[in-house]
């Protein structure tokens, strides 16, 4: 069957017709089933109608790079400017063009992967802790200096991370509250002692609930968002022309973020603790029949303003660590898009992390206190 | 110096047809009645002062922002009459190499080229690669650079990169926003001289907007000056030079037009060479 690419005349070659990119597999099908690799005899191009790049690719391969260097002496009948491409491919293709990466045997790969791993770990812990220390530094440096605080920056994070954050942080304390009166109710009812519902839910807000879930919410909020804008400006070399005007990063980006969320958290944790009580009483009211007079009553006789206190103390701790580990992961972004995800990701996994961490600790700490 | 080598030839309809183009963003109005035409073939250099919307002219007709009025007629169709499908048809004769090269920075540069490859021309990925090697060394890259990222490029190899991509499936027209601003003097004119070997051998056309007049004098065939919301002329560089406005005399006959005017004179021409 004559082919539509190649005609071949025992060692002799005619290519004709399109040698374009969108024949390019159909042409190197060909030939692989003509078995022809390199083309040893005499061959013609004069009945090639079209030429682009990946038909001179394939047509370099197949007469060599030194023939396809030589074609204006052998191919003087093909138009110039296609003469001047398969010249200009050859060229291109001089140097061997296949880079392998380096290989490494299975075992070594997973070992330095691990090493790797565990070094980048403490790297990223050690990085935070002087990351916090070079924070704390500032904030000590500048409290000193009331005319270098960024009150209006500061205040633009408060509305951002604060204000704008206190209706999902009501709407979601209000629901736990209820549930957790709920399942107050279904245990304590077996025991006659429904009306301990209201102690439940009272010590679980005021101690707990109210500040981990409003820190969570944050963490997933606003430390997202922290990272995400100052990985924005780090990879569009914002933070570098901050500094190379010698100005202090930490002092316009990080610590505006850190007393907004220093101001908002605790605000958020009341909020979430009025909401949560609300939550329960409204549960308490309409199915287990305790009054909302009742259910005051009780909160001021059998809760301390302790508890209070002690939930609301974890709130700065929160806010701080939520604040830099959110802009730490922002500084740490590279150049890529992909950077900024990878970073973004990491800053709400570790600030959750750290939140629940130091809740833990402090219930400890706490319950070994008699506070 | 190229311009004779390949003569524009009148029959042959334009390939891109601008007519009537406006553009609004907002109380501003970028271009007001705005006609250009690109032909067959052609190099066009497009300048004019900042803020003269050279790059919104550009995204008008690549189709990346709809233009508040007229046509923009592109491989004889107008762009807006069409649907998602047929655009994405006509688009991929498009190659675009935006200002900062826009490579994906997540793929490595041998990924980046191949994916046009792969996913609009259907070939296996292994010949996709091989083809993307090929393109990259085509531009002036080396073969390592193949599996770098684009954040460990400098911005001259970030560009050539960028044509790189913008060449892969062999466009019908090329548009280059800025190409060799960042390239050392060299690069740039190793630029110019490939844009025009290419340029010749594929015979695609170019649509340039540039500020470089080394590259106005080396590779456009024709320039277009937007000034006062339009195009205010569009001829063969010299007789642009020509023209007798401020910001043309300003621009060609200000010392670096000058110094570009005399490298351009002093070198032999092709065509000269020829005879």
């Amino acid at each position: 069957m004559p082919s539509e690419w190649i005609a071949r005349h025992d060692e002799s070659l005619t290519l004709q017709g399109e040698w374009t990119l969108a024949n390019y597999q159909c042409i190197k099908a060909e030939l692989r089933q003509q078995h022809i690799s390199q083309a040893t005899g005499a061959i013609s191009l004069a009945a090639v109608t079209r030429l682009d790049t990946a038909g001179a690719v394939l047509i370099v391969e197949l007469i060599g790079i030194e023939k396809a260097h030589s074609v204006s002496i052998w191919a003087t009948e093909l138009p110039k400017v296609q003469q001047a491409l398969l010249i200009r491919i050859a060229e291109a293709m001089q140097v061997p063009l296949n880079v392998e990466p380096p290989a490494y045997s299975r075992i070594n790969q997973a070992l330095a992967d691990i090493g790797q791993y565990m070094a980048g770990l403490w790297a990223q812990q050690r990085q935070l802790l002087a990351f916090i220390g070079l924070v704390i530094a500032t904030l000590f440096y500048l409290v000193w200096q009331p005319r270098r605080w960024r009150v209006t920056a500061s205040v633009a994070h408060i509305q951002q991370s604060g204000l704008n954050a206190v209706p999902i942080v009501a709407l979601l304390t209000f629901m736990v509250g209820a549930v957790v009166a709920f399942l107050g109710a279904t245990v304590l009812q077996d025991f006659g002692a429904t009306i301990y519902t209201i102690d439940l839910v009272a010590f679980s807000f005021l101690r707990e609930f109210g500040v981990l879930l409003a820190a969570i919410l944050l963490a997933g909020r606003t430390a997202s968002a922290f990272t995400a804008q100052i990985g924005a400006m780090k990879s569009n070399e914002e933070i570098d022309a901050l500094q190379a005007q010698g100005l202090d990063p930490i002092e316009l980006l990080v610590l505006p973020r850190v007393m907004a969320m220093l101001i908002s958290l605790p605000l958020l944790a009341f909020v979430g603790m009025l909401s949560g009580l609300a939550g329960g009483a409204m549960v308490s009211s309409l199915s287990l029949d305790i009054s909302l007079g009742q259910f005051i009553a009780t909160l001021q006789k059998d809760v301390s303003v302790m508890h209070f206190l002690v939930g609301l103390s974890k709130a700065p701790v929160f806010a701080f660590v939520i604040a830099v580990i959110g802009c730490l992961e922002g500084f740490k972004v590279s150049g890529s898009a992909q950077s900024v995800g990878e970073h973004t990701t990491s800053s709400v996994v570790q600030s959750i992390f750290m939140v629940i961490l130091i809740d833990a600790l402090a219930a400890l700490f706490f319950m070994e206190m008699g506070w | 110096m190229t311009h004779s080598d390949k003569p524009v030839t009148p029959h042959n309809p334009p390939v891109i047809n601008v007519r009537g183009l406006v553009n609004r963003f907002g109380p501003v109005v970028v271009h007001q009645d705005l006609d250009l035409s690109l032909e067959q073939g052609e190099i066009l250099g497009v300048v004019g002062g900042s803020g003269t919307g050279k790059s919104v002219l550009l995204r008008s007709i690549v189709g990346l922002k709809r233009p508040d009025g007229g046509t923009v007629e592109v491989l004889g169709t107008t762009l807006n009459a069409l649907s998602e499908a047929e655009r994405s048809q006509i688009e991929r004769r498009f190659g675009v190499l935006f200002q900062r090269g826009a490579l994906f920075s997540s793929l490595n540069l041998q990924e980046n080229v191949a994916l046009p490859l792969i996913e609009l021309a259907n070939l296996p990925r292994e010949d996709a690669e091989h083809l993307a090697r090929v393109k990259l060394a085509l531009v002036g890259l080396p073969p390592e650079a193949a599996l770098q990222f684009p954040e460990s490029l400098s911005g001259g190899m970030v560009k050539r990169a960028a044509l790189a991509r913008a060449l892969a499936l062999d466009p019908d027209i090329l548009f280059l926003d800025e190409p060799t601003a960042g390239l050392d003097p060299i690069g740039a004119a190793a630029f110019d001289q490939l844009l025009v070997t290419l340029r010749d051998a594929l015979g695609f056309s170019v649509f340039l907007v540039t500020h470089d007049l080394d590259t106005l004098y080396a590779a456009c065939d024709r320039v277009a000056v937007l000034s006062q919301k339009r195009v205010l002329v569009v001829d063969t560089i010299d007789r642009v030079a020509e023209t007798q406005d401020e910001w043309i005399q300003d621009y060609f006959h200000g010392p670096r037009g000058r110094a570009a005017q005399r490298a351009h004179n002093a070198l032999p021409t092709i065509t000269n060479l020829q005879e």
